[in-house]
């Protein structure tokens, strides 16, 4: 049974939650109610809510935006994987040690400054108009060129996270383990690799989040995703429903890992912070 | 144990000729001869920066040399052609701050290199590290992480993982040096264990008291070179050289 001081402690910590938990309900719905009346009562509004919030037009469009939308979940699931394993080469060829591998070496480094320099869409322009043109392979879809561009571009970032990760091991882990007797790659398979991507995790899962998006420009290349599929949409309403239609589809494709990724960093920062107040 | 000579007709475990080894002007080791018999207990004393680690760190090959040779149970291993990772896995290192895998349990931490480098089946490698976990009171925590450890809990298990592969040597690099006061005891009980089942061993150590009751012979290091090197008895007894008696009047004030 606590003592009557830890009681009183309690008592008066439960009073404050409550307030809290009034003043934050309350401060929400004045702020929702400016912002409502703002834009209701600005001179435009009915013209803006009927090129863009047209219900008719969204529940008209809807299907064909998901249809789309289903594209650009396959592109992302294959890219990402390809992202992962090309990356993680990318940032294993960057530690390899030894002259031999100079040259890999130096072409990694160089092909990461580069893709991180050149605008994805122009990655997009260059890969779905020009590879094809060598005529070395047969016809592809401009979804699987919007693929091979996604994985050039954004295994660049990823693989310079992945060696932020691999760097951020403390060395002595790597010395205990080849003090062990295990060669550099098994520390690096088995010590290094798995530390490091525990350390980068959500720094992964936040360059996920912008890959999520950006596979909307693989419509660029003719590719019939859910941007592409809006942009259809809306030249046959006349009305921009079917843009805001897909840009909700994209916010609710993303929202999971957003709010996943959100959790898992501040686990992290709890754990770190175990047993502190501030 | 009584320090022996090396014995004629096996080369000793470890022999040092002359090795060097300095980074950038400052010369660390400055020409170091040493050699440990079979069953030997060597204590390596000295201020910090005398190049107790270093040497360490030298015949494990975890650091380059500049000068010498290193013979393992007269091979020389301080050939460049040699397979280092070989010569590794004969050798056991501890070092100071335990350097545990965090992201690997206990058990999993002992067994790794029986596993990956000694070929051992899996099963067979953990019913050794069981066992020998379960020798030292650690059976409870196999499987547990190394976070759920105490300090000394963590070295223990760390010297563990140095000798589940049986190492020819074990190196132990101030095994005690990061721990608090009341967990030293249960670490030096483990290692004086170790020295009474015939381990050779070479470790580097500000534990006085600890290398005047386990080592066989004492070497005193000072600005990488060896100052004095004697049987443990006589060098806290009667130290020759007045550089090892001021460095003791510090340690042992009694002495």
């Amino acid at each position: 049974m606590p003592s009557d001081v830890e009681l009183g402690r309690r008592a008066f910590r439960r009073r404050q939650t409550r307030r809290s938990v009034l003043v934050s309900a309350l401060s929400t719905l004045v702020l929702a109610a400016l912002l409502a009346v703002a834009l209701i009562g600005s001179p435009g509004w009915a013209r803006v809510q009927q090129t863009f919030f047209d219900p008719e037009v969204a529940v008209a469009a809807l299907p064909r935006v998901l249809q789309g939308l289903w594209l650009n979940v396959q592109v992302l699931v294959v890219a990402s994987v390809g992202v992962l394993l090309f990356a993680l080469l990318l940032a294993t060829i960057r530690t390899l040690r030894g002259p031999v591998f100079f040259p890999l070496r130096a072409l990694a480094a160089g092909y990461t400054d580069l893709f991180r320099g050149v605008p994805l869409i122009i990655v997009l322009y260059l890969v779905g108009y020009g590879i094809p043109g060598l005529d070395f392979f047969g016809r592809m879809p401009a979804a699987f060129w919007g693929t091979i561009a996604l994985i050039l571009t954004y295994s660049a970032y990823v693989s310079e996270v992945f060696r932020a990760g691999i760097e951020a091991v403390h060395p002595s882990q790597r010395l205990a383990a080849r003090s062990l007797g295990l060669s550099h790659g098994q520390a690096m398979r088995r010590v290094v690799l798995p530390q490091a991507m525990r350390k980068v995790t959500p720094a992964l899962m936040n360059d996920f989040v912008a890959m999520q998006k950006d596979v909307g420009l693989i419509s660029v290349l003719g590719a019939v995703d859910a941007v592409r599929a809006a942009q259809i949409e809306t030249s046959h309403f006349f009305n921009f429903t079917p843009y805001v239609v897909a840009g909700l589809l994209f916010v609710l494709l993303a929202w999971p890992m957003i709010r996943l990724t959100d959790w898992l960093s501040a686990r992290t920062r709890a754990r770190e912070q175990a047993g502190s107040l501030v | 144990m009584n320090a022996s000579p090396a014995g004629l007709e096996t080369p000793p475990v470890l022999r040092l000729r002359g090795i060097r080894r300095a980074f950038g002007d400052h010369e660390v080791l400055r020409g170091i001869d040493l050699d440990v018999a079979a069953h030997e207990v060597v204590a390596l004393v000295g201020a910090s920066g005398s190049g107790k680690s270093t040497l360490l760190r030298t015949v494990n090959l975890l650091e380059r040399i500049d000068d010498g040779v290193i013979l393992l149970a007269g091979e020389d291993v301080s050939d460049p052609r040699t397979d280092a990772d070989r010569v590794r896995g004969r050798i056991g290192v501890v070092f100071q701050a335990y350097n545990l895998f965090p992201h690997l349990s206990v058990l999993d931490n002992v067994t790794l290199a029986s596993r990956l480098v000694h070929r051992i089946p899996r099963a067979e490698a953990e019913r050794r590290a069981l066992g020998l976990l379960g020798s030292i009171g650690l059976g409870d925590f196999a499987r547990s992480f190394p976070d759920r450890l105490s300090g000394g809990q963590q070295q223990r298990a760390a010297i563990v993982r140095a000798i589940a592969t049986d190492p020819e040597l074990l190196l132990l690099d101030e095994v005690t040096s990061a721990l608090d006061p009341e967990l030293v005891g249960e670490v030096l009980e483990l290692v004086r264990a170790l020295a009474a089942r015939g381990t050779t061993i070479v470790m580097a150590t500000h534990e006085m008291a600890f290398a005047r009751d386990v080592a066989d012979r004492v070497v005193f290091l000072d600005a990488g070179r060896i100052i004095e090197d004697a049987p443990a008895r006589e060098f806290f007894a009667a130290p020759r050289e007045a550089r090892s008696r001021e460095f003791l009047s510090r340690f042992l004030p009694e002495a």
